[in-house]
């Protein structure tokens, strides 16, 4: 049988070259856990998602009852319901975690800069997913937050007004953008993000995986040519996976059966009143994974600069993205891994963790308000910003100059 | 594993620290759905009083009977007043139209108040209801200032006035009530009631509430068994591995 199928389409040889014979370094950490997870994540994210299409209407008249419906008269709706909206913010804690491992051991580096931009395209592809989303249910929130974020495209000159018009296909937020964004929601983007995720892995397993200690682990063979630091990923990370996938559902469903809301940090006081154009919440803020950016877009409140300030905190926006692709060029380091950096790296690591955890908290906050101390909002916002833009802009003379420890020949365990 | 609980145990002290809110203080009440005769006793007072003008239209009649355990005689008799039959939607009798030209503005459906406003909220808004001659309703709210809804409950509660403090550059602030004419119910068994009110509304904005806490914690036996059986399942496996 396995003959017969393998002479017509290579089922072993993609489990061998991707599975049973692909070499992954032994000494895989907390950290490595991350991909595999995220994977999953975006299964069940399909798949409940699946679930949510039957019953939900993308009608404006409609969609907010329809939500409603799922979670009273569906059986087991709430189930699905809750599973999706925790899946979407538990999906970015787990992709943020996994871009935090590659700051950490340089998993970015040559030869891996493909791997790190394709990862960057996905997380790019994700924020768009989660934004339209997020509008699907048709509360305030929802309304209010895509009536926002459409509205920054009206800060480019000339085709500004044009182009926002378009991708609302309305003058406002209305029922046309619910049935456009559903359309991306549900067809697009999951399309793109599984092609991206497929392109991840190809890539990465050209080049092979990186490691806590960021050396080479093909190195060293022996005589039959396998990696002496390396194991086969299955069986062996296939179980330690199995591992680390139910410690992650043990948060997850725990979020899911105990806290769906999460303080409101994962579903939002104010979505659980249907849209109403007419009713502004009194704080717009978007759901905790973008407000890092968001943060960034209002830090930007220079008012004199050409253009007007809103333009240049949308470009300040896209350049704060835009920087993580350039990553692997603007580090000249000549080793990986934070265990054989300097202090240098060490320092602006964290500093730049630290100001991005901030700029997250700050942009949940009105920016006339005092929560930090001293200095309003906005101020501390702005310092954020700069230290943010400064971990990359200086990285090529940081790390350039910094003193590494010598890598060790084989991995440290 | 020592470093997973610690970090579990952070990520859920977080859902805690983002609970809190500002603005006026809203008193405490204390919510459970367990306490089915306390649900049973807020369905009535939910379907006798604020039906009346409000809707709860996702809410379910027979949905409402079967989680509260009340039998289909007594849900037509005395809880179905606005629909004839058991699975329709719980609307409100009075029309939107009505309602805009009684009191300027059309009742909000109700089905979702305690997810969007909290509980705490409700308790504390339908206790603050005071006599003010200057409003359109002869009511008014502390929590809810100018609001057009008139106390719905005042023969319960019987009619209170608002003493209000004024500081020395003119701003009022609300001291406390004071009851100027009896009522049915004591104090404390209008306070109690509103409290079952409260849980009602609960259950409303989300009767899966009911079952889920109870799922949850068998999903939790069950992944603290995965995590030790894949724990051991990975040492075995990696024996041969350093």
């Amino acid at each position: 049988m396995s003959n017969w199928i393998d002479d017509r389409f290579p089922a072993t040889k993609v489990w061998e070259e991707h599975f049973s014979k692909y070499f992954a370094p032994k000494n895989f950490n907390f950290w490595y856990y991350f991909g595999g997870i995220a994977v999953v994540v975006l299964v069940l994210q399909i798949l409940t998602g699946i679930f949510l299409t039957m019953h939900y209407k993308p009608d404006a008249q409609l969609a907010f009852a329809s939500v409603e419906h799922i979670m009273r008269d569906v059986p087991g709706g709430w189930f699905i319901r809750y599973m999706h909206s925790t899946g979407a913010s538990l999906f970015f804690v787990v992709v943020y975690m996994h871009m935090f491992r590659g700051l950490l051991y340089g998993s970015f580096k040559g030869p891996r800069e493909l791997v790190w931009i394709i990862g960057m395209v996905i997380f790019v592809a994700l924020m768009a997913e989660a934004f339209m989303g997020y509008l699907l249910p048709w509360g305030n929130m929802s309304y209010w937050g895509a009536q926002v974020i459409i509205s920054l495209f009206g800060a480019i000159p000339i085709i500004g007004d044009g182009l926002s018009e378009w991708i609302r296909g309305d003058f406002v937020v209305s029922d046309a953008t619910l049935n456009r964004f559903f359309a991306f929601h549900v067809i697009l983007l999951p399309l793109l993000l599984a092609l991206l995720v497929y392109l991840h892995i190809v890539a990465l397993h050209k080049v092979g995986s990186n490691n806590p200690d960021g050396i080479d682990v093909k190195k060293h063979k022996d005589e039959n040519g396998k990696p002496l630091d390396a194991i086969p990923f299955h069986p062996y990370y296939t179980v330690k996976d199995m591992f680390g996938l139910s410690v992650f559902f043990m948060l997850f469903f725990g979020i899911v059966f105990f806290v769906p809301e999460f303080g409101g940090w994962f579903l939002e006081k104010d979505n659980f009143t249907p849209a109403n154009i007419l009713q502004t919440p009194p704080d717009i803020v978007p759901l905790w994974y973008f407000t890092p950016f968001y943060s960034i877009l209002r830090a930007v409140t220079w008012e004199w600069l050409p253009g007007g300030a809103k333009l240049w905190g949308v470009l300040a926006m896209g350049l704060s993205l835009a920087m993580l692709f350039l990553l692997p060029w603007l580090d000249r380091a000549k080793v990986r891994s934070i265990r054989y950096r300097g202090y240098m790296y060490k320092t602006a690591l964290t500093i730049f963790v630290i100001a991005f955890v901030i700029l997250g908290y700050l942009g949940t906050k009105h920016p006339a308000h005092i929560d930090l101390f001293i200095f309003e909002n906005v101020i501390w916002a702005q310092v954020c910003m700069v230290l943010y833009f400064l971990f990359f802009l200086l990285m090529p003379w940081y790390t350039s100059r910094d003193t590494s420890k010598a890598e060790p020949d084989r991995v440290t365990g | 594993m020592k470093k997973t609980v610690a970090l579990l145990l952070f990520f859920y002290s977080v859902a805690g620290f983002a609970a809190g809110s500002g603005g006026l203080k809203l008193d405490h009440v204390n919510v459970d759905l367990s306490d089915t005769p306390s649900l049973q006793r807020g369905a009535r007072i939910f379907v006798n009083f604020c039906l009346s003008c409000h809707s709860a239209s996702y809410m379910r009649y027979n949905r409402m009977a079967e989680d509260l355990g009340i039998s289909d005689e007594i849900l037509r008799e005395s809880l179905m007043f606005a629909a004839d039959k058991p699975g329709e939607l719980m609307e409100s009798t009075m029309p939107v139209e009505d309602a805009k030209k009684w009191f300027g503005t059309a009742p909000p459906d109700l089905s979702l108040v305690s997810r969007s406003r909290g509980p705490d909220y409700i308790y504390t808004y339908m206790r603050s209801f005071y006599l003010d001659e200057g409003t359109p309703s002869g009511w008014n709210n502390t929590v809810f200032p100018n609001v057009a809804m008139p106390h719905a409950m005042y023969e319960w509660q019987g009619n209170q006035r608002a003493i209000f403090s004024t500081d020395s550059d003119g701003n009022k602030t609300f001291e406390r009530f004071e009851l100027v004419k009896e009522a049915e119910l004591s104090p404390e068994e209008y306070d109690d009631a509103m409290r079952d009110l409260t849980n009602f509304m609960v259950y409303l904005g989300e009767p899966a509430k009911l079952v889920r806490y109870r799922y949850g914690f068998w999903v939790m036996m069950f992944m603290l068994l995965l995590i030790g059986l894949t724990y051991f399942l990975k040492k075995e496996f990696w024996r041969d591995v350093h």
